[in-house]
C-alpha cells in the first residue's frame, strides 16, 4: 500500500488515473474487435506528429514565461513556409525542409515581437498569450484571403479569391518523414522517419539548455532575481526564449501537416496550443519547469487516449464521445496545473 | 484598594524553533499612561508586541511562556481579532489601508453602519445599505479626537503619508472599546512637523484614559513623549526606567551595550594603504532601504563594516554598487569609474555580493548545488565550460562544475549528500555557506557581504564569520560587510561606517565605545566630534 | 488646466473614441440607412446588455474578467432546451427558464469561485480554461444526457440517433416573448420596452448592491485582499459570492439573448456569449479591474455597430464580405488582449510610481555635500 503511494506520489496523480485508464483501453480493444497493434501504431503516428509541437513549450516553460498558449504564432509561421514551399512546387524532402526553412525567420521574427510583450507583462504571461495568438490567428484570416498565391492547389477553383480551408499537401511532401525508413509489420506501421526527426529536435533542445546561454535560460526561470544578480540579462533570456519556442511551434506544424496531409488555414490554428499544454502537463510537466521526459511521456499519453477513445468507445458503446473526452482531459489537465501551486516562483 | 494596572504582562518568554527571543520580560502599564519600548533590531520587541496581539504565527510556533492580565483578568488572545474586541488596537509598520479608499471607508472598514432593508430577511445583514453620513460623522469625530487636519473623503492613495498614518491610528482609536494602543515606528514614515503633531495626538488620547504603547527609534521623541521606557536587549528587559531624568545617551548604551570579547590578537592596527573604491554621493532607490546620499572609501585589503538600524540604508549600498537596484552618483574602482546600474559590469570589474535575501536572489532553490556555486564563474567568467565547434558552441561541462562546488564543498565544511543535492533541502547556515562559495567561486577582488550570519545557528555564524576573515586575511581579498549586528562588524572589521537615514552618520574605528555607535545609529550623534571619520 | 484634463478625458477613453471613429468611417461604406442601423442597435441593446452587465460584479471584486460567464450561460441553455421540450410557451416559459437556470447557475458559480479561489492571481486564465473544461461536460450532458437519462418528449429536438440534441433548436415557444411583451413603436423604431425594463432593474440592482455593505467588502476585497482580511472580511467567501451573482445573472442574460434570437445553437452559443460579451466590455472603456454601467451601453453599442456594419463594409471597400466578418472577429480577440496588455502596463507603472514616491525626495540630488 505503502508502494502503491509512493509510486503515485512519483508519478503524480493525473499521470497515473490517464495512464491506468490507457492501459484498460488497450485490454478491452480486442473485445471491441479493434486490432492492438493498429491502435498502438496509430497511437505512435500521433505522438511522432504531435511530439515537436509539445517539445515547443519547453524553452518557455523553463524561462519562466509560462506555458506557451501562443503557440499559434508559430504555427503561422509554419503555415506561411509551406504555402510557400507549395506556391514554388518544391516537392519531396526539398519541399518540407524548404517550408521548415522559410518558416524559421517569420517565426524568429513572430516570437521576437511576442517575447517583448510579454516582457512587458511579466506575471500576467498565460492570459495574454492566450489572446496574441487568438487575434492573431483571426489577423491571419483576413490575411489568408488577400495574399497573392496562385498556386490552383491552394486558391478557391470556383472564381473565389482567398485561400482555401485545407490546402492539400499530397502533390508535394505528404509523408515524406512518415515513410522515410518506415516499416509495416502485420497492422503495424513504424513512421520511423518522424522519429528520428523528433529524437533530433529533442536532441537540439537537450543540447541548447546545456550551454551557456541554455543555462542561463534555466536560472532565469529558476529565480530571476539571482540571474540578475549573476549578470544576466533577463528579459533578452525571455525573449530568446520565445523566439525559440515559436520557430519550434513552426517546424512542428510543418511535421503536423506532412503526416495529416492538410495544412489547416483560417480557424485551424486556433485551438492548437490547448493539446500540447495538455500533453506536456500530463507527462509531469509544472507551470514552471519541464523536462523532455514530460514531453515525452505526456505525448504519448495524451495521445494515447485521443487516438483509443474513438475507437474503443465508440465501438463499446455506439457513439462518439471522444470529442468531449479530449476536453475534459485536456481541460481539466490544465486547471489542475493552474491550481496546483497558488503562485509561480517569480 | 490599590489599582489594578490596565495591562500586566508576566514572566513573557519564547522560543522559535528553539531559538530563543524573549526571556522573563514582565511589562506594567497603568491607564492612560504611555510607554516607551526601545531596543535594536532582533531584540524582540515585535515578538512581544504579537504575543499581546494574538498573532497566529505564535501559537503555530508552539505558544509562549508566561501570563498576560488586562484590567485584572488573564486574557489568551487566539487571534487578532480576539485582541481587538478586548480593546486592543495595533497600527503596524506597513499601512493596513486599502488605496482606493476614502479616509472614512479606511477608518470604518468592516465596521460600517448600514441601514435596514427587508432583503437582510432573505440574504443575511450583509445587504444592509451603508448609512454612509453617519460613517463620515463618525470618522471626522475620530479625526477630532487626534487633532489633526485630514479630509475624510480623500483617497488613501492620494494623500501624503503621514496622513495615511494618522487614518491609520484613527481607525484603531475609533473602536469604541479600544483601551490600549500599540504603534510601531509610526513616525518613521513622517516628517518632523508631521511627527510633532503625532506626539501631540497621542498625549491627547493618553489623557484620555488610553494607554499607548509607542515603539520608536526616535529616542528624543520618547524621551518627549512617554511615561517611562522599557529597554529590551537580546530578548531581556535591560531597563524600566521613567523617562524623567533619562538621557538619550544612556539610553543608548543601555540598547546596544554587550560585553565585548577582546578582538582577535592578529588585527594588529592595519593601515589603509590606498583605496580601492571610492563612493561619491550615491543613491539608491531600493524599497524600504534608500539610500540617499553617501560617500566613503574603502581602503585595500581592509574589512570595511557597515552597520545601522534595519531600514536606513545600509544593505542599499551594496545593492546599489552591484547594480541590483536603481542607482546613481559616482562610484570609482581602482581608479576608474564604475559603471552604475549593470549588475554584469560589476561582477566583471571583481566584485561579488552575497545577498541579504538569500533565498529570493542568493540561490536558485530547485538546482543542486553545484549550479549554485558555479553559475555566475560560469557566465560573468566562462568557467566549467567547454568550447565545441571552435568556440561556437559554449558547452556546459558538469564535471567541472561538480568539482568546483566539491571544493568548496571541503573548504567550508558544507553538510550535503552530494553536490547534486538540490539547495532548498540545505539548512539556513548551510545555504549562506552555499551563497559565500558562489561568491568566492569568482575570485573577486572586493566581496560584498549582507547580513551574513542572518537567521542562522550560532555556530554557523561563528563559521561564517571565520571563513569571511580568512579569506581577507590569506586571499587578501578586500571585504565590506554590512550588518545589523554591531557586535559581529566590531569583532571582524577594521573601520565600521554607520547609515542613518540614507546619509552616513559617521564612521568610526572597530574599537570606539559602544555608545558612540549608538548614538550614531539612533540618529543623535550627529555632533561634528563623531562625524569626523566621514568624508 | 482645462486643456489637460480633456487631454486626460481622451486618454482613458482612447479604446472606445478610437471604435467610435471607425465605425463613424464604415458606416457610409456599408450603405445601411439610418433607421435600419438605429433599429438594430436598439434590438441588439436589448438581446446583450443584461449578459454584458453580469461582468460588473466580479471586477468590482478583483477578480477580473470573469470567463467563467460561459458556465452560466450554459445553465439558461439546458434551462431553455428542458422548458422548450415541455412545450411551456410564453412568459411563463421564460420564467420558468430563468427559475430552472439558477440553481444550475447556482452550483456552476460556486464551483467556480471555489477553484478560482485556489488560483488567486491568474484567476482569468484559471476561468478561461475552466470555461473549456465545462464545455466537455455541457457536451456529455446534452449529447448524451438529453434523451438517455433526461427524458425528452419533443422527437424533433432529438438527432435522429434518438438520444443527444440537435446541433440547432428552434425556440418557437418563447421566441421573442420579453421583447413583444411591451413592444413600443417610436416612429419607424420598434423598442422591445419589457427587455429594456428588465435591463435598467438590473442597472438599479447594481447600483443598490454597490451601496451595500457586501459591495463595500466586495470593492475592498477586489483592492486589497490582505487589508481586507485583516479587517475581518471574509475574503474567500465574499469572492465565491461575487462569482455566484456573475453565473446566474448570466445565465438569466443567455436567456433573455435566445429568446430574442429565436434559435440556439446547442454547442456554441455560450462560448459566443462569453467572448461578444467580454470584448463589448472592453470596448466600452471598461478595463480588467474597473468597468461601470456606462462603459456596458457605451461598449455594446460600438461592439455592435461594428458587427454589423462591417461585413458590408468590407465588401465595399475589398468586394468581400467574408473579410468584414473576420475582421470584426479580429476586432474582438484583438480588443481582449490590449486590454490585457494595457492593464498589466498600467499595474507596472503604479507599482513604479509607488516606489518613486518612497524614493527620498532629494535622492536623485547629490547636491548637499560633506
Amino acid at each position: 500500500m505503502k508502494k502503491i503511494r509512493a509510486f503515485i506520489e512519483a508519478a503524480g496523480l493525473p499521470r497515473v488515473i490517464i495512464g491506468g485508464f490507457l492501459v484498460l483501453l488497450f485490454a478491452v480493444a480486442p473485445l471491441a474487435q479493434i486490432s492492438v497493434a493498429r491502435s498502438v501504431s496509430d497511437t505512435l503516428v500521433r505522438m511522432a506528429m504531435n511530439g515537436v509541437m509539445v517539445l515547443a513549450l519547453v524553452p518557455m516553460v523553463q524561462s519562466g514565461c509560462g506555458l506557451n498558449f501562443g503557440l499559434p504564432l508559430g504555427i503561422i509561421a509554419g503555415l506561411l513556409g509551406a504555402l510557400l514551399s507549395i506556391e514554388l512546387d518544391i516537392t519531396g524532402f526539398a519541399g518540407l525542409f524548404f517550408a521548415m526553412g522559410v518558416s524559421l525567420p517569420f517565426a524568429a521574427i513572430f516570437g521576437y515581437g511576442y517575447g517583448l510583450i510579454l516582457n512587458k507583462v511579466k506575471g500576467d504571461e498565460m492570459m495574454i498569450a492566450t489572446y496574441v495568438g487568438f487575434s492573431s490567428v483571426s489577423l491571419m484570416c483576413i490575411a489568408w484571403q488577400l495574399l497573392p498565391f496562385t498556386s490552383p492547389i491552394m486558391i478557391w477553383g470556383y472564381g473565389g479569391s482567398g485561400l482555401r480551408v485545407t490546402v492539400s499537401v499530397s502533390e508535394h511532401w505528404l509523408h515524406v518523414l512518415s515513410d522515410f525508413l518506415s516499416f509495416q509489420i502485420g497492422n503495424f506501421y513504424f513512421p520511423t522517419g518522424m522519429f528520428l526527426f523528433l529524437a533530433f529536435m529533442c536532441f537540439l533542445v537537450w543540447g541548447f539548455f546545456r550551454t551557456k546561454i541554455g543555462t542561463a535560460m534555466t536560472a532565469v526561470g529558476s529565480n530571476p532575481e539571482f540571474a540578475r544578480a549573476s549578470g544576466i540579462d533577463v528579459d533578452k533570456m525571455r525573449t530568446i526564449s520565445v523566439v525559440l519556442s515559436t520557430m519550434l511551434g513552426a517546424i512542428g506544424i510543418v511535421v503536423y501537416q506532412q503526416s495529416f496531409g492538410f495544412l489547416q488555414l483560417y480557424t485551424g490554428p486556433f485551438y492548437m496550443a490547448f493539446p500540447a499544454v495538455a500533453a506536456l502537463l500530463l507527462g509531469g510537466a509544472s507551470v514552471n519547469k519541464a523536462t523532455l521526459f514530460n514531453v515525452i511521456v505526456g505525448t504519448f499519453l495524451y495521445q494515447g487516449i485521443c487516438t483509443m477513445t474513438p475507437s474503443v468507445i465508440n465501438s463499446l458503446l455506439q457513439t462518439d464521445m471522444s470529442e468531449m473526452i479530449r476536453l475534459i482531459v485536456s481541460n481539466g489537465m490544465i486547471i489542475y496545473a493552474l491550481t496546483r501551486k497558488v503562485q509561480v516562483k517569480r | 484598594m490599590t489599582q489594578e494596572p490596565l495591562l500586566r504582562m508576566e514572566h513573557i518568554g519564547k522560543e522559535y524553533f528553539g531559538n530563543r527571543v524573549l526571556a522573563d520580560v514582565n511589562l506594567t502599564l497603568q491607564r492612560g499612561e504611555i510607554l516607551g519600548l526601545v531596543g535594536e533590531n532582533g531584540a524582540g520587541k515585535t515578538t512581544l508586541m504579537k504575543i499581546l496581539f494574538g498573532m497566529p504565527v505564535i501559537k503555530e510556533t508552539g505558544g509562549y511562556e508566561g501570563k498576560m492580565y488586562l484590567d485584572g483578568k488573564e486574557v489568551n488572545f487566539d487571534s487578532p481579532f480576539d485582541a481587538l474586541d478586548g480593546g486592543i488596537g495595533m497600527v503596524h509598520q506597513e499601512f493596513s489601508l486599502i488605496p482606493g479608499f476614502s479616509t472614512t471607508e479606511n477608518i470604518m472598514l468592516n465596521r460600517e453602519f448600514t441601514c435596514y432593508s427587508p432583503l437582510v430577511e432573505l440574504f443575511g445583514e450583509r445587504l444592509q445599505t451603508l448609512n454612509r453620513p453617519a460613517m463620515r460623522q463618525r470618522a471626522a469625530k475620530a479625526i477630532d479626537t487626534l487633532g489633526v487636519r485630514v479630509d475624510p473623503d480623500m483617497l488613501i492613495q492620494e494623500m501624503p503619508v503621514g496622513h495615511r498614518q494618522f487614518t491609520e491610528i484613527a481607525r484603531e482609536i475609533d473602536r469604541e472599546s479600544t483601551k490600549l494602543l500599540v504603534l510601531d515606528e509610526p513616525t518613521a514614515v513622517l516628517t518632523e512637523s508631521e511627527a510633532a503633531i503625532l506626539v501631540k495626538a497621542l498625549r491627547k488620547l493618553a489623557d484620555s484614559g488610553i494607554a499607548i504603547i509607542f515603539i520608536s527609534h526616535r529616542l528624543q521623541e520618547i524621551l518627549d513623549l512617554c511615561d517611562k521606557i522599557l529597554v529590551l536587549r537580546d530578548g531581556m528587559v535591560i531597563k524600566e526606567a521613567p523617562t524623567k531624568g533619562t538621557e538619550i545617551r544612556q539610553i543608548a548604551s543601555w540598547m546596544v551595550g554587550r560585553t565585548v570579547e577582546d578582538k582577535k590578537q592578529d588585527d594588529a592596527v592595519r593601515v589603509c594603504l590606498e583605496p580601492i573604491l571610492r563612493v561619491d554621493h550615491l543613491w539608491v532607490d531600493m524599497p524600504g532601504e534608500t539610500v540617499r546620499d553617501v560617500s566613503f572609501d574603502v581602503c585595500r585589503g581592509e574589512i570595511f563594516g557597515i552597520g545601522g538600524l534595519a531600514g536606513q540604508g545600509k544593505l542599499g549600498i551594496a545593492n546599489g554598487i552591484m547594480g541590483l537596484f536603481a542607482a546613481g552618483g559616482a562610484v570609482t574602482w581602482k581608479g576608474k569609474a564604475l559603471k552604475l546600474n549593470d549588475p554584469h559590469g560589476a561582477l566583471e570589474a571583481g566584485m561579488a555580493f552575497v545577498s541579504e535575501d538569500r533565498r529570493g536572489v542568493g540561490l536558485l532553490l530547485d538546482e543542486p548545488i553545484d549550479w549554485n556555486i558555479a553559475f555566475t564563474a560560469m557566465q560573468v567568467q566562462g568557467r566549467c565550460l567547454k568550447s565545441l565547434l571552435g568556440g561556437l558552441i559554449q558547452w556546459r561541462d558538469d564535471v567541472a562544475m561538480a568539482s568546483l562546488a566539491q571544493e568548496y564543498i571541503d573548504a567550508l565544511g558544507i553538510k550535503c549528500v552530494s553536490s547534486r543535492q538540490r539547495a532548498v533541502e540545505l539548512s539556513g547556515g548551510n545555504q549562506q555557506k552555499v551563497c559565500l562559495a558562489k561568491a568566492f567561486a569568482v575570485g573577486p577582488e572586493l566581496l560584498f557581504v549582507a547580513e551574513p550570519t542572518r537567521g542562522i545557528d550560532v555556530g554557523a555564524k561563528k563559521l561564517v564569520l571565520d571563513t569571511i576573515r580568512e579569506t581577507n586575511r590569506h586571499k587578501g581579498t578586500t571585504v565590506v560587510m554590512i550588518s545589523s549586528e554591531l557586535e559581529e562588524l566590531r569583532s571582524i572589521c577594521d573601520r565600521i561606517a554607520i547609515v542613518d537615514e540614507g546619509r552616513l552618520a559617521g564612521m568610526l574605528s572597530a574599537t570606539a565605545s559602544v555608545e558612540d555607535f549608538g548614538l550614531l545609529m539612533l540618529g543623535a550623534g550627529k555632533g561634528p566630534e563623531v562625524a569626523a571619520g566621514v568624508r | 488646466m482645462k486643456n489637460k484634463s480633456f487631454k486626460d478625458i481622451l486618454i482613458s477613453n482612447a479604446v472606445p473614441i478610437i471604435f467610435l471613429v471607425l465605425s463613424a468611417a464604415a458606416i457610409p461604406l456599408s450603405g445601411f440607412t439610418t433607421s435600419y442601423l438605429i433599429q438594430e442597435m436598439v434590438t441588439r441593446m436589448g438581446r446583450n446588455c443584461f449578459l454584458v452587465l453580469s461582468l460588473l460584479i466580479p471586477i468590482a471584486a478583483g477578480m477580473g474578467l470573469n470567463f467563467g460567464m460561459v458556465l452560466g450561460a450554459m445553465g439558461g441553455q439546458i434551462a431553455i432546451i428542458l422548458v422548450t421540450d415541455w412545450n411551456i410557451v410564453g412568459m411563463q416559459g421564460l420564467l420558468l427558464a430563468a427559475m430552472i437556470s439558477t440553481p444550475i447557475s447556482l452550483a456552476l458559480g460556486w464551483l467556480t469561485g471555489e477553484i478560482l479561489n485556489r488560483a488567486k492571481g491568474r484567476e482569468m486564465v484559471t476561468s478561461f480554461m475552466l470555461g473549456f473544461f465545462m464545455n466537455g461536460v455541457y457536451q456529455f450532458i446534452v449529447l448524451y444526457g438529453f434523451g438517455m437519462v433526461i427524458p425528452v418528449e419533443n422527437h424533433a429536438m432529438l438527432l435522429s440517433r434518438g438520444f443527444g440534441i440537435r446541433n440547432a433548436i428552434n425556440l418557437q415557444g418563447v421566441r421573442q416573448v420579453l421583447d413583444k411583451f411591451l413592444m413600443v413603436d417610436i416612429g419607424p423604431i420598434h423598442v422591445p420596452m419589457a427587455a429594456f425594463i428588465v435591463i435598467a432593474l438590473f442597472c438599479l440592482f447594481i447600483l443598490w448592491f454597490n451601496r451595500t455593505k457586501l459591495g463595500q467588502d466586495m470593492r475592498a476585497v477586489g483592492q486589497d485582499m490582505a487589508v481586507a482580511k485583516s479587517a475581518g472580511i471574509a475574503v474567500d467567501r465574499t469572492r465565491i459570492i461575487a462569482i455566484i451573482i456573475s453565473t446566474v445573472l448570466a445565465g438569466y442574460g443567455q436567456i433573455i439573448f435566445l429568446q430574442n434570437i429565436g434559435t440556439m445553437n446547442t454547442y456554441n452559443a455560450h462560448e459566443q456569449a462569453g467572448i461578444f460579451a467580454i470584448a463589448s466590455l472592453l470596448i466600452g472603456g471598461a478595463t480588467v479591474s474597473r468597468a461601470t454601467i456606462t462603459n456596458v451601453f457605451v461598449g455594446v453599442m460600438l461592439f455592435h455597430l461594428m458587427f454589423v456594419v462591417s461585413p458590408m463594409a468590407g465588401k465595399t471597400l475589398m468586394g468581400q464580405a467574408q473579410l468584414g466578418e473576420y475582421f470584426r472577429v479580429f476586432v474582438s480577440y484583438g480588443i481582449i488582449a490590449l486590454a490585457l496588455v494595457l492593464h498589466a502596463l498600467r499595474r507596472r507603472m503604479d507599482k513604479e510610481r509607488e516606489r518613486q514616491s518612497l524614493r527620498g525626495g532629494d535622492a536623485p540630488a547629490p547636491a548637499n555635500g560633506h
